[in-house]
């Protein structure tokens, strides 16, 4: 049995073990892919105190190794299932782990669009990603859907690289900041194509254009050789609904101190409800987590 | 044996002609998720002498890149006889790494 089980090894789940370790807990951290989470697709980050750039890759390097040298075991397995108590089961696909504190730092995932194909289509012009997947659509034609920051930011990005970059957004304005869009407005080849939304990928092996319906029923086709879908994130807490309560959009419902309304389990990262969803409030957010863990540890010793 | 780079001058000879089955690891050095990836192809290249890996950066092989129509990396193409067999993108575990074989 472990002191501590930290589910998801990002940023937030890393540090939770790091401030774990130095309190002296045992500590596992199960991951379903590879340490790092989402920031490894972020090639430079310039936002973090102290490194004015650093690639998420080696960010999520440092601190992994960092974790480990303090002794926090890590394997790399996925949860799947939480079962509640004094004593908390993870069950993962592989086998199960027992702690006597959950940390929940499973972050999100990138929802999709829901058209026919689309899953068929990644990697053969469907992204979800213009930072990683942009450099392969220099001078063609490629479309961006979504209205937030992350589909305005990576508009402007394409809008460099790329011969036309069109923006898909089922509302008339957008939630995203608006000096973003008034960059935006400002290109010659960024064209907005609002009050409308994404019905249908066409593709011969390889995407070559979009159809895309507007609010009164019309349906027009792009012809687009790439299609970058940014409309938002789903965080990944679906496998521990019975045990943590979520908001309507699946978030984790627990207050700046990070516990949940099961004894001993917290939750650390995006997947909790949160106003800021950056680097820095996810690392705090392990540390915090990981606190108030140590702190549900020594009050059940009493 | 080690994961080979290849570029377009040799890639015919390595990849296409290989009698072992080749798997083609398309990456770049700015993708997190490519470098993630190579431990794990260094790994099977060190432990599976029946299996012949390779490195193409996406970056001066844009040809390549093109010709095999990958537009999202991490991209592994398996190739048997110098015909694609299978490919997977994004960043995977070793089981399914080796299930792609």
């Amino acid at each position: 049995m472990y002191d501590i089980i930290i589910i998801g090894a990002g940023p937030a789940g890393m540090t939770a073990a790091i401030y774990a370790r130095r309190a002296n807990k045992s500590v596992l951290v199960l991951e379903a892919k590879s340490y790092g989470g989402q920031i490894i697709n972020t090639p430079d980050i310039e936002n973090y105190p102290v490194a004015a750039h650093i690639s998420g890759f080696d960010f999520a390097t440092r601190v992994y190794e960092q974790a480990q040298a303090l002794g926090a075991e890590f394997k790399f397995e996925k949860a799947v299932d939480l079962k509640e108590g004094k004593v908390k089961t993870v069950v993962t696909q592989q086998g199960s782990y027992e702690a006597r504190a959950v940390i929940i730092a499973t972050g999100s995932e990138n929802r999709k669009l829901g058209v026919e194909d689309e899953d068929k289509l990644v990697g053969r012009g469907v992204s979800y990603c213009a930072t990683c997947d942009g450099a392969f659509f220099r001078k063609k034609k490629v479309a961006v859907v979504g209205g937030g920051n992350t589909a305005l930011e990576d508009a402007l990005y394409l809008a460099d690289l790329a011969e036309k970059v069109y923006v898909i957004h089922r509302r008339d304005e957008f939630r995203g900041d608006e000096s973003t869009a008034a960059q935006l407005r400002e290109r010659e080849n960024v064209e907005f194509v609002l009050n409308s939304r994404v019905t249908k990928l066409i593709a011969d092996k390889k995407l070559t254009a979009v159809e895309v319906t507007d609010n009164s029923g019309a349906v027009t086709e792009l012809p687009v050789n790439g299609l970058f879908v940014a409309v938002g994130r789903i965080p990944e807490n679906q496998n521990f609904a019975s045990v943590i309560k979520l908001d309507s959009a699946g978030y984790a419902e627990a207050a700046e101190n990070c516990r949940t309304a099961a004894p001993g389990v917290f939750v650390a990262g995006d997947n909790r409800v949160k106003e800021v969803r950056q680097l820095v409030t996810a690392t705090a957010d392990g540390a915090v987590a990981a606190t108030e863990a140590i702190k549900y540890l020594s009050a059940a010793d009493q | 044996m080690k994961v080979i780079d290849v570029t377009k001058e040799n890639f015919a000879a390595e990849v296409l002609g290989s009698d072992k089955p080749v798997i083609a690891d398309f990456n770049a050095d700015w993708c997190g998720p490519c470098r993630m990836m190579r431990p794990t192809l260094d790994a099977i290249a060190a432990e599976r002498d029946d299996v012949k890996i390779v490195s193409i950066n996406i970056d001066d092989e844009d040809e390549l890149a093109e010709e095999y129509d990958v537009s999202s990396i991490p991209c592994l193409v398996v190739f048997k006889g110098g015909a694609e067999v299978n490919r997977s993108i994004g960043l995977i575990p070793k089981d399914k790494v080796l299930a792609l074989l």
